[in-house]
């Protein structure tokens, strides 16, 4: 090896721990790249965390952040039994606990580092609202560190993992993912732990690929136990490895992969629930807290389909809470059913990254008590699948970003935004040719179109269509962004922009929804019509 | 290799027949073969879009649109004292007649650059205060709203378009290695990102504050003028430079040698030496007029006003001492060192007289004198005599052969580097000056890349002290890794062919940089010696970046040295 490559892994390696993916390979080439690519991704997470965060300054509740840091502050203090119970010392009602308990055990190691450098960070009741410049960058950093350690790797192992591409596809594939605005400003710029979960989820994927059933099951209940909704990706998960032992057959091999996988996924949830084993009461605390019924059908003004209908008829007054409930159950289940049927029957990887998308997009779309940020369990399925629907998944990727503009807006971080989003734009023009790729074969509808044909005949001039389409979905969402940051609404209307946002991606994500929908379930005719032309 | 001293290239102008190509044959095989399509093969993947320029050149507005991208990013970043220098130049100009431009002394931070960047401000002053008027009051020192951030951080990011330009120009005069197919392998690409994507133009402009892209666009843009035999044109631009910004006046003589021997003198004799009978007056009479011309309009209505002894005051404040606050890894950072350590040693050993040692701190960050104990003081002139000095065998060598572009950008990188080992009160951002040129010979001979990874790295290293707060901490150490692993791996892979870029020696001494910037910047805090001995990161910094520096320009000035002599050989 040469001297000046021995500087380059010294310089990384003193700084950052580096997958282990990488030096299995003897392509020097790959691995500074890839090097780049993340140092690229690491500097723009770092300058977006420079920009404000949920609740700067703003008494008496402030935001997600002072949530993270009450969190901290509670679990510091308080024993276990209490952490999600109403006591004197833990008020329920000033941002109690409502994640699972490895978000606890995060906020708790967390807090034991703030306690080493300021115990003022995380003082009982006296702490509230604490804000400072070093403690902001002492928030920064845990959310830097968390996902440089879990999302990061999962990231650039995935884009080595992918097969039939080029080492350059592998590491633009892995700048776009990396480059993705959504999560960035989420996580670094409004301040929330969302990496941590979607990395796990990630991992899951991964070692589900390379055939590690049990440890892709490990990872996804870490997900699952660091955040509750990832549930949105439980069923894909749960169909596909049932798929999967269905197909070993049921009474030899796929029994004991079944038992082996149950018996996992108990283990590991008991291990991440010990503490609070104990007691029944317990246990039901933290579900209660974690499903919090009462709270309505939506919040805010979040894209999906309650919030856009209650533009016309105002649901939550014409129905009562419990048909809310139970409404938005059923829809969520009709339209997760076809993907999950599908799965069960031909579990391919392919179709599981589908249907990961396609059943987090319907709970997103239908399912009770929907954050807006909770797009972000779509876009990184859909950021797995950059590399092979190019086009679409980077519009989804923009949509979905866009979504989230009134929260950003809100935060201070436009700047921010505007400038991630074109950097991503940027990124994916530059490494895919995505104009170039708007045909009916790049988009995975040829199989669907070759059923339409006795139908319908405008399927030559389908690229065209998408890419005006595409324009048009892109000059709308620019000038929404514009006036939203600029112009200031009538009087009369004070929510028109966010309105029209919610409204906007809410009709995108229809049509994405719809999008996938399709892929999946004509993807076996693909397969069967091809092998009748070999 | 360098267009303009292919033979076979048709070019406009036939003034310049001095076409010996210096090069040694190994690197560059024959060089009829098609000195000017550079830009063959290797189209950019994407089909391209309204950004990307003409010629399959899409790489290259993705590059340029990325660091662009980068730099809105770092508006929010710590800004140094550079900034209220600046917002109180537009005050000034914007607010007081021209004879009080260099009179005005509300601020310490008076008016201190030539005439032509006056008038920049004056016409920037124009757009800020439809931002904000209240940053051009001359009173409102150390004003900074929201707006006034805004707006000239990005007057810097508009203003660093003149620099894309320039390297995108640069780019066109680099031969593309005829072999490459990857985009990633082509010098152009590797070039273009080294000189976009530069770690120390970055955190100096865009997170330090100061406006150097543009002025660095100016020379660059001079270069690759000469390079295409655009010769007045060249003049004509590093002239205008030189009145924006006179730290420009370092690299001078490379320009005046080569001008007068390549553009007044129009041929060469057989062997290479000066056909003095091939001189032009005309040429000279234009390189004179144009001169004159920028100078007179910089300076002339300061002539008239009878005030140009006052610009020169405040343009040369020799007043200032031998090293800036942080000590610039140059010469005088190790002579100032070994004066410490003799000092220490003779204390110890009782050589030296404890009454008679000069109470002075080193470097406290605001100390503008130095006081030797031991070894001589070192007054303005003899800094003076000792660039000169170090200066004159790259002219010498410029002047007796001459190498086309490529000898005048290594008599260029030698001028640059050498006035900033020996100058008086040199800034340690004055590397980017050598480092910047030496970019272009970097691309195109192993033994240049080689001295540019050592110089590059040294260099940028020593720049970590300029942004000391701790939210800028990761920033920089991140840029910096970015841009270093990209240039050692790119540079490499370029010249995969030859042996290897780097020594063991240079490779441990790079390495070392390492545990050094930990000790300096996350040990040494934590330690007792912080209050007693708060300089001593500095001080290591720059004492350890300077051997680096000075083993840099010494190899280059060695290879420059050899490399005339061995060509001189062949010529014989």
């Amino acid at each position: 090896m040469n001297p000046d490559s021995v500087i380059a892994m010294f310089l990384v390696f003193f700084f950052f721990q580096v997958p282990l993916g990488f030096l299995q390979r003897p392509a020097m080439e790959k691995w500074s790249l890839m090097t780049v690519t993340v140092l690229l991704a690491l500097t723009v997470r770092w300058t977006v965390s420079l920009s404000s965060y949920s609740g700067a300054g703003k008494p008496p509740m402030y935001g997600d952040y002072e949530a993270q840091r009450h969190w901290q502050e509670v679990t510091y203090n308080l024993p276990i039994r209490q952490w999600y119970f109403n006591t004197s010392d833990n008020n329920l009602l000033y941002w109690g606990l409502d994640y699972p308990p490895l978000t606890a055990y995060h906020s708790f190691l967390c807090a034991y580092i703030a306690k080493l450098i300021n115990p003022d960070w995380i003082a009982l009741h006296t702490s509230r609202g604490y804000e400072s410049q070093p403690h902001k960058l002492f928030m920064r950093t845990t959310v830097f560190v968390a996902d440089l350690l879990i999302y990061i790797p999962a990231v650039i192992l995935y884009c080595c993992s992918l097969k039939e591409t080029s080492t350059k596809k592998q590491v633009s594939s892995a700048l776009c993912i990396l480059l993705y605005p959504g999560l960035i400003l989420i996580d670094h710029g409004h301040f929330q732990y969302n990496s941590v979960s979607l990395g796990f989820a990630l991992w899951g994927v991964l070692w589900l690929s390379y055939d590690w059933d049990l440890l892709g099951s490990v990872a996804f209940c870490l997900a699952l136990n660091y955040k509750q909704m990832e549930l949105y990706h439980s069923l894909p998960f749960f169909c596909y490895l049932l798929g999967k032992c269905f197909k070993k057959g049921l009474k030899g091999k796929g029994l004991v992969l079944l038992t082996k996988i149950a018996g996992t996924v108990v283990a590991s949830f008991a291990v991440c629930w010990l503490p609070f084993c104990t007691d029944v009461e317990q246990m039901m605390q933290v579900l209660r807290r974690l499903f919090p019924i009462d709270r309505g059908l939506f919040e805010d003004k979040v894209a999906n389909i309650w919030c856009s209908l209650s533009v016309l008829i105002k649901i939550k007054n014409v129905v009562s809470p419990q048909t809310q409930l139970k409404l938005s159950f059923a829809v969520t289940f009709l339209s997760l059913l076809p993907t999950c049927i599908k799965l069960t029957v031909q579990p391919s990887l392919r179709g599981f990254k589908l249907a990961l998308v396609s059943c987090a997009l319907s709970f997103f779309l239908f399912s009770f008590q929907v954050h807006e940020k909770s797009i972000l369990l779509v876009s990184v399925p859909v950021c797995l699948i950059l590399n092979e629907i190019p086009f679409m998944a980077m519009w989804f990727l923009l949509v979905s970003t866009f979504s989230m503009l009134p929260l950003l807006l809100k935060d201070g971080l436009m700047l921010a935004y505007t400038v991630t989003m074109l950097a991503f734009l940027l990124a994916c023009v530059a490494s895919f040719s995505i104009f170039e790729k708007t045909s009916v074969e790049d988009l995975q509808l040829k199989p669907f179109s070759l059923f339409l044909k006795r139908y319908v005949s405008w399927f030559k001039s389908f690229p065209r269509i998408v890419r005006s389409l595409f324009l048009l979905s892109v000059t709308l969402m620019g000038v929404l962004s514009l006036m939203s940051a600029t112009v200031r609404p009538p009087q009369r209307l004070p929510d028109l922009f966010p309105v029209s946002v919610s409204s906007i991606s809410c009709l995108h994500f229809l049509f994405f929804l719809a999008y996938f929908n399709i892929i999946i379930l004509w993807d076996s005719k693909n397969s069967r019509s091809q092998k009748k032309v070999s | 290799m360098w267009c303009s001293v292919e033979p076979g290239a048709a070019l406009p102008t036939p003034l310049c027949p001095l076409q010996a190509p210096p090069f040694p044959p190994h690197l560059h095989g024959s060089p009829q073969a098609q000195p000017w399509r550079m830009r063959g093969g290797g189209r950019a993947r994407n089909g391209g879009g309204p950004i990307m320029a003409a010629g399959g050149r899409s790489w290259f507005g993705a590059l340029a649109l990325g660091v662009s991208f980068l730099k809105c990013l770092l508006i929010p970043t710590y800004h140094s004292t550079d900034f209220e220098v600046h917002r109180n130049w537009l005050a000034i100009t914007h607010n007081l007649p021209l004879s009080q431009w260099y009179y005005e002394a509300t601020s310490e931070w008076t008016l201190d650059y030539p005439p032509f960047f006056a008038w920049f401000e004056y016409a920037l002053s124009h757009i800020a205060k439809y931002f904000d008027p209240k940053m051009l009051v001359i009173e409102n020192l150390n004003y900074s709203s929201h707006a006034t951030i805004f707006f000239q951080r990005f007057s810097v990011i508009f203003t660093d378009i003149l620099f894309i330009y320039a390297v995108h120009e640069c780019c066109r005069c680099v031969n593309g290695k005829r072999s490459a197919k990857d985009i990633l392998e082509k010098p152009t690409f590797i070039l273009a990102v080294l000189l976009l994507w530069n770690f120390g133009l970055l955190i100096v402009d865009h997170i330090h504050f100061q406006y150097n892209g543009f002025l660095f666009g100016l020379m660059l843009l001079s270069v690759a003028r000469l390079c295409q035999k655009r010769h007045l044109e060249g003049a004509l631009l590093f002239a205008i430079l030189l009145h924006f910004k006179h730290i420009y006046v370092y690299v001078a003589p490379a320009y005046g040698i080569y001008l007068l021997r390549s553009y007044c003198f129009t041929a060469n004799n057989a062997d290479g030496s000066l056909k003095w009978r091939s001189f032009s007056f005309l040429h000279v009479i234009l390189l004179a007029l144009i001169v004159c011309l920028v100078s007179a309009l910089s300076l002339g209505p300061f002539i008239v006003l009878g005030q140009l002894p006052q610009v020169i005051s405040r343009l040369f404040p020799f007043k200032r001492g031998l090293c800036h606050a942080y000590w610039a890894p140059n010469f005088w950072a190790l002579y100032n060192a070994a004066d410490k350590a003799l000092t220490v040693v003779g204390l110890k050993y009782n050589f030296l007289d404890p009454n008679k040692i000069p109470k002075a701190s080193m470097t406290g960050g605001l100390v503008q004198e130095f006081q030797h104990a031991v070894l001589p003081s070192v007054t303005p002139l003899a800094t003076l005599i000792c660039t000169f000095v170090s200066i004159l065998p790259s002219v010498f060598c410029l002047w007796f052969k001459p190498q086309g572009p490529r000898g005048f950008l290594q008599c260029l990188v030698l001028c640059a580097l050498s006035s900033f080992m020996f100058g008086w009160h040199v800034h340690e951002k004055a590397i980017l000056l050598a480092i910047l040129p030496l970019s272009l010979l970097s691309v195109q001979r192993a033994k240049d890349a080689g001295i540019y990874l050592i110089l590059t790295t040294t260099g940028h290293f020593s720049l970590f002290p300029l942004l000391f707060t701790a939210p800028e901490l990761p920033i920089k150490i991140l840029l910096m890794l970015l841009f270093t692993v990209y240039s050692f791996s790119s540079l490499k892979s370029l010249f995969r062919r030859e042996r290897p870029l780097l020594n063991w020696l240079e490779t441990i001494y790079l390495v070392q940089l390492v545990p050094l910037e930990i000790f300096c910047e996350i040990i040494f805090p934590l330690t007792s010696w912080k209050l007693q001995l708060p300089f001593v990161p500095l001080l290591l910094t720059s004492v350890y970046c300077a051997l680096g520096v000075t083993y840099a320009w010494l190899k280059l000035y060695i290879s420059v040295l050899t490399e005339h002599v061995s060509v001189r050989q062949k010529a014989e």
